[in-house]
């Protein structure tokens, strides 16, 4: 799978009340947590981002709550995938369990607000159209490559039951 | 080589003789909130499930956004009792409920040894019995209510030794803030944190529940204390468990990832500072910062021990006027035993105020929601920007002890200066 799209840069430790706050919690609605997503630190973010746009972060990002809105709420927003430095446990496997794109990526500090990337999310490569990079994700375990091949928990428990 | 205590408990959840890095466990019992359990039924219910894998071992406690808060909250409820009619999984509504990480152990369906997981990060409060517990996300939770299963990766594991003599003071929420401000909110990513107390003054088993809650701040998958005399001693007064407590301790030969002592003998009380739970400080380098409201609760700090603590301190003295405090209880059967032994009437007459057991303005739900530039001290586990309400407030974290003390001087105190 191919994305390109827009950067939209966050730093370190972008928790899950950062990503979406609690005063939403109450809707399981994509749309409407993704119109609320990053409202506490960018309030403008919901109206910048455009389908197909990707988050770049530093270390720990998702920090925080168990809150799977959070993902959703990224997902609402239609951004294709969420690259950083390191994620938070929960918010690592609500994403894989969701089958929302994630990848981990050391060198983010090399990649700025504003820069085109075109990710290669099978390979696990990143090209930085503006400045002409490529930088190499970290691969993932086998069996988590599983669950993200079936598109999510759900769908991998079924191929299960429906394999025997 | 030997295994960890969590090692082994994960151990005995897979069919496999050796672990392998990732295992797809059984669960002993998982719950949720009005929060994550809501989404879960809709992710089990679009899925396509049609049976729960065993409704004794389900638990959906209502406590977030309880009493309802609003339309959708009221109707999230609704959901889950709906679900839990249709299902016959255990359902708990306001009257009977109160914060899960401290209601579901009174109940009696927390046994040292058993794998659990909760949609809820502070699931890790309950690794102070002895348990592998793990918070997780609400497809997890769908998934495991069909199943009775979870896909884990066996944790490496940091060993925490507690040693010295802690001053009169200091208590397990202070341990935890120094920890967390020592190794950083990703200083135990994805790791255990297998906590010892080798101090001379003990945890009790209400201090270790503190300690494992706040472990997930750090960044751990979760903590874990080996579960002993004192453990089964705690549960009695809810149930009795047989427990094997020989089976449930780390090996001497466990590998561990780190090993950290620290001694408690130098540390004074902790708060952390805005905007995260790593920016730790000692109570006595902020006495100058003003505040304009303290809350004693939370799964962290909300238990009968946490409240008598508070009272020691506010007994026969007032809230500093303009200081709005709130006290909320964890569950109903605290807030009746603090009724019965006078805590409660010692903070009402220091001009208190009490809620319903629920998490409360923790998470920026409800009852004492902050403005903008309202500065909170307070006794939960997490100060991110806007956490407890407007994005341009304020919350700091500490003791029970250093809240009510806050709370007289209408500063940020410590509890020295006022006993």
């Amino acid at each position: 799978m191919i994305f390109e799209g827009k950067v939209h840069k966050f730093g370190d430790n972008i928790n899950t009340d950062d990503i979406i706050a609690a005063k939403y919690l109450n809707s399981q609605d994509h749309d409407y947590l993704g119109k609320h997503c990053m409202e506490n630190i960018m309030p403008d973010f919901s109206k910048k981002v455009k389908s197909g746009d990707i988050i770049v972060a530093g270390k720990n990002f998702g920090c925080g709550s168990s809150r799977e809105h959070a993902p959703l709420a990224i997902k609402g927003c239609k951004v294709s995938v969420v690259i950083a430095k390191s994620f938070a446990r929960i918010f690592y496997r609500n994403a894989i369990n969701i089958g929302l794109p994630i990848l981990i990526l050391k060198e983010t500090d090399r990649i700025e607000e504003g820069d085109f990337l075109k990710v290669d999310l099978s390979e696990g490569k990143v090209f930085n159209l503006s400045k002409n990079e490529e930088y190499s994700c970290e691969s993932f375990p086998s069996f988590m490559q599983e669950i993200i091949k079936s598109g999510g928990l759900v769908k991998w428990i079924k191929e299960r039951r429906k394999n025997g | 080589m030997g295994l960890t205590l969590i090692e082994k408990i994960l151990l005995f959840h897979t069919e496999k003789k050796k672990l392998e890095n990732f295992i797809y466990a059984k669960v002993d019992f998982c719950f949720g909130n009005d929060v994550t359990a809501p989404l879960a039924v809709k992710i089990f219910k679009e899925a396509g499930f049609s049976s729960v894998f065993n409704p004794k071992k389900i638990a959906f406690v209502c406590d977030h956004f309880l009493p309802a808060k609003d339309i959708r909250s009221a109707n999230n409820v609704k959901i889950l009792k709906e679900f839990a009619q249709k299902f016959k999984v255990n359902f708990y509504d306001i009257n009977q409920s109160g914060i899960e990480h401290v209601f579901l152990v009174e109940k009696g369906f927390i046994k040292p040894g058993s794998l659990i997981i909760g949609a809820d990060s502070h699931t890790s409060t309950l690794g102070a019995l002895g348990c592998a517990a793990f918070g997780v996300g609400s497809t997890d939770l769908a998934c495991a209510m069909y199943e009775g299963k979870v896909w884990l990766k066996v944790p490496k594991v940091i060993k925490f030794i507690y040693k010295g003599k802690r001053n009169r003071w200091v208590r397990a929420k202070d341990l935890i803030l120094y920890t967390i401000g020592k190794i950083g909110v990703d200083g135990a990513l994805y790791k255990v944190m297998e906590f010892h107390d080798k101090m001379v003054n003990k945890l009790t088993v209400e201090e270790r529940f503190t300690i494992c809650n706040m472990a997930v701040e750090a960044g751990a998958k979760t903590g874990i204390f080996e579960p002993d005399e004192k453990t089964l001693k705690y549960l009695e007064r809810f149930k009795r468990f047989k427990v094997d407590l020989k089976r449930l301790k780390s090996d001497k030969n466990a590998q561990y990832e780190d090993i950290i002592e620290i001694d408690v003998s130098k540390l004074d009380p902790q708060v952390a500072v805005p905007h995260l739970p790593q920016n730790v400080k000692p109570v006595n380098e902020l006495r100058n910062v003003e505040i304009n409201q303290v809350f004693v609760g939370s799964c962290t700090n909300g238990r009968l021990s946490d409240l008598k603590d508070a009272a020691k301190v506010l007994r026969g003295k007032k809230v500093k006027k303009g200081i709005r405090a709130i006290l909320i209880p964890a569950t109903p059967l605290i807030y009746k035993q603090a009724l019965q032994k006078g805590i409660i009437k010692v903070f009402l007459e220091a001009g208190f105020v009490i809620c319903p057991p629920n998490c409360g303005p923790c998470l920026g739900g409800h009852f004492g929601v902050l403005d903008k530039h309202e500065v909170a001290l307070v006794t939960t586990n997490r100060n991110f920007i806007g956490r407890m309400g407007h994005p341009e407030s304020k919350v700091y974290l500490c003791s029970p002890l250093v809240a009510a003390a806050s709370a007289i001087k209408g500063r940020i105190a410590h509890p020295g200066e006022v006993l």
